[in-house]
C-alpha cells in the first residue's frame, strides 16, 4: 500500500493552472523531498495532498483511501512553513503541542495523562522539554519552527508533511529537525517534505522530486553530493560556469537540471 | 449593601455578572483571530432585530438574536469565501444594519428616542424578571460552549489550515462562534447597549493579556477582570448615577491602562529571566546560482 499517491493531478487557482499533470507515489517508510523554484508549485502540490487546495483533475489517494473518503488525519502530522498568529493573544509552547494531539483524542473529550504525556513526548524530541511552560512568542523562530513539528509529532502520526521546514531556520535548529526527522524515520515513519535546499536534512532523504513550472522535471535519487560542492556553506560562485544550480537537486531557472561536475 | 435591597438592582448585577463572565469567555477567540471589532458590527446587525421586533410587537430581545444570528452566519461566510471585497461586504452588512434599524424602531408605535437609546446604550435598570432568565440561561450556554470546547476553538483561532489538516469540524465550530456571538451580543445589549457590547468582550482579554503567559491563563484572567468590572460598574453607577454600561467599561478600559503600567514597570526593573536567543542569528543561506 503506498502512503501517498498523486495520479495525474492538475490544480488551478482561478483560472491560472498551476500544477500539470503531477503524478507522485511515497511508500511507508520512506522519506521523499520535493524541491523546486519558489513558485514551481511544490508547495500547491503538498498542499492539494492535505486537502487544503482543490484538485481539478486526478486523483488523490492517503493510506489507500481516495481523499474524498479519507477520515483519518490524525495519521498526518502537517508542518507548515511558519508559525500563524503568534503575535495574537498569548500562548505557551504545551498549549500550542497540545492541540495536535485534538485529531487523536477528539474535541469533546478532556486530556487524559496519555494526552499530556505525549505532548511531552513530542516536545523532548525536538529538544524543547524545558520550553513547556514559555509563551511562544518568546520563541526564536527555529524554535518556533521546532514547536510546530513537535504539534505534529504529538497527534503519533504515521506520515509527516512539511513545508520549507528549514528556510530561514538558524544552524542549531536545523540540526535539532534533521535528528528529530531520523528518529521518526527509524519508528517507521513516512516523511514528505518540500523544501528549497536540503541542507543537514540531505542524508535523510530517500528520493528527490523536482517541481518545475507546475510539472515533475525529476524523480529519482539524490545525486551523490560530489566533493565541497554540495556542502551548505559553499557559495555556488563558479567564475568559469554560464550557469550553476543552488545545490543538489535543485532546478536551475533554464528549465535544465544541473548536477553537480 | 443596601444598593441591593432593591430588586431591580439585584437583577441588574446579575444580569452585569453573567455578561461579565461569558463575554470576555467568547472574546478571547475573536482577539486571537484578529476579529475584535466582529462584535462591534453584530451589533449593529442586533438593531435591526430590535427594530424588527419593536414592529412585530414581539419580544426585541428574541428577534435581535435571530436577525443578528443570520448576520454573523453571513460574515462568515463571506470571511471563508475569501477576503477579496470582505472587508466591504462587512462594512456593508454593517450599516445596513444600523440604518435599518433605527428605520425600522422609527417605524413602529414604540417610537421615542428614549428606546432607540435603550438599545445602543443599555438599560440595566429596567432588567425585567423574563429578561434576566433568558441572559441567564443563554449566558450559561455561551460560557459552557466556549470552556468546554476550549482546545478545538483555541486550535482554530490560532492555525485554522493546521485545524482542517487535523480533521477537525472548522466550517461547523466557525458557524458556532458565528452565533455565539450573535447570543452575546443580544443579551450584552441590555447591559452595555449594542455600542459598547465589543468592549465587554475585547477590553477585559487586552487587560488580561498584559501579564499572562499562556491562553489558558489569559481567559481565566480575562473572566475574572471581566466579573469584577461588570460588578464594580453597577455598583458606582448606582453610587454616582451614571449609566452602568458605560461605567462597566471604563472600569474594564481602567483595568487596561493599571495592568499595562504594571507591566512595563516590570518589565523595566526586572531583568529578563530568559533571554531570547540571541546568539544564533537566523541564517539565510541564499543561494547564488549565477556568478555576478
Amino acid at each position: 500500500m503506498t502512503v501517498v499517491r498523486v495520479s495525474r493531478a492538475a490544480v488551478a487557482y482561478a483560472s491560472r493552472e498551476v500544477l500539470h499533470d503531477v503524478s507522485l507515489e511515497v511508500g511507508p517508510g520512506e522519506v521523499v523531498a520535493i524541491l523546486g523554484t519558489n513558485g514551481s508549485g511544490k508547495s500547491t502540490l503538498i498542499r492539494t495532498v492535505l486537502g487544503l487546495v482543490a484538485l481539478n483533475h486526478g486523483e488523490i489517494e492517503l493510506f489507500g483511501t481516495p481523499q474524498r473518503r479519507f477520515r483519518d488525519w490524525a495519521r498526518i502530522g502537517y508542518v507548515p512553513q511558519r508559525m500563524g498568529a503568534a503575535s495574537g493573544v498569548p500562548a505557551t509552547v504545551g498549549e500550542v503541542v497540545a492541540s495536535g494531539r485534538l485529531a487523536r483524542r477528539g474535541i469533546f473529550k478532556p486530556p487524559r495523562a496519555a494526552d499530556r504525556a505525549a505532548v511531552r513526548a513530542a516536545l523532548a524530541d525536538v529538544a524543547l522539554a524545558d520550553r513547556i511552560g514559555d509563551p511562544v512568542a518568546t520563541l526564536s523562530g527555529g524554535q518556533q519552527q521546532r514547536t510546530l513539528i513537535a504539534r505534529a509529532l504529538a497527534g503519533q502520526p504515521d506520515l509527516l508533511i512539511l513545508d520549507e521546514p528549514t528556510a530561514g531556520v538558524d544552524s542549531a535548529s536545523q540540526d535539532a529537525f534533521a535528528a528529530t526527522l531520523t528518529a521518526f524515520q527509524r519508528r517507521g515513519g513516512t516523511i514528505l517534505l518540500v523544501a528549497h535546499e536540503l541542507g543537514p536534512l540531505a542524508p535523510l532523504i530517500d528520493r528527490c522530486v523536482v517541481v518545475h513550472d507546475g510539472r515533475i522535471g525529476h524523480a529519482g535519487p539524490v545525486p551523490e553530493p560530489a566533493g565541497h560542492h554540495a556542502e551548505p556553506g559553499h557559495d555556488h560562485v563558479h567564475p568559469h560556469a554560464a550557469q550553476e544550480t543552488a545545490g543538489i537537486c535543485e532546478w536551475a531557472p533554464t528549465g535544465e537540471r544541473i548536477t553537480a561536475p | 449593601m443596601d444598593l441591593f435591597e432593591y430588586e431591580f438592582m439585584l437583577r441588574a448585577l446579575v444580569g452585569a455578572l453573567i455578561i461579565g463572565l461569558a463575554a470576555p469567555a467568547l472574546g478571547i477567540y475573536l482577539v486571537q483571530r484578529r476579529l475584535s471589532l466582529i462584535g462591534d458590527g453584530i451589533g449593529h446587525v442586533a438593531l435591526t432585530g430590535v427594530g424588527v421586533g419593536l414592529l412585530l410587537h414581539h419580544s426585541p430581545v428574541i428577534t435581535a438574536v435571530i436577525v443578528s444570528a443570520v448576520g454573523a452566519v453571513g460574515v462568515e461566510l463571506v470571511r471563508q469565501r475569501g477576503r477579496t471585497s470582505g472587508d466591504l461586504a462587512l462594512a456593508l452588512l454593517f450599516y445596513g444594519g444600523i440604518a435599518g434599524g433605527v428605520v425600522l424602531v422609527g417605524l413602529s408605535d414604540d417610537s421615542s428616542n428614549a428606546n432607540l437609546m435603550e438599545y445602543l446604550f443599555g438599560s440595566l435598570i429596567t432588567t425585567s424578571r423574563q429578561d434576566v432568565i433568558v441572559i441567564g440561561v443563554l449566558g450559561v450556554l455561551v460560557l459552557v460552549a466556549m470552556l468546554a470546547l476550549r482546545p478545538a476553538l483555541f486550535a482554530i483561532s490560532n492555525d485554522e489550515e493546521y485545524a482542517r489538516v487535523s480533521g477537525l469540524p472548522v466550517r461547523t465550530l466557525n458557524l458556532l462562534m458565528a452565533v455565539t456571538t450573535a447570543v452575546t451580543v443580544t443579551i450584552a445589549m441590555r447591559t452595555v447597549g449594542l455600542l459598547l457590547v465589543s468592549a465587554l468582550m475585547v477590553v477585559p482579554v487586552a487587560a488580561a493579556q498584559q501579564v499572562t503567559r499562556g491562553f489558558r491563563a489569559t481567559m481565566t484572567a480575562a473572566m475574572l477582570i471581566g466579573v469584577c468590572a461588570a460588578a464594580a460598574g453597577v455598583a458606582v453607577s448606582a453610587e454616582v448615577d451614571t449609566a452602568p454600561g458605560a461605567t462597566i467599561v471604563i472600569l474594564a478600559l481602567g483595568v487596561f491602562v493599571l495592568l499595562t503600567a504594571a507591566s512595563m514597570i516590570a518589565r523595566a526593573v526586572q531583568p529578563r529571566r530568559r533571554k531570547p536567543v540571541e546568539a544564533q542569528p537566523p541564517e539565510h543561506r541564499i543561494a547564488v546560482p549565477w556568478p555576478e
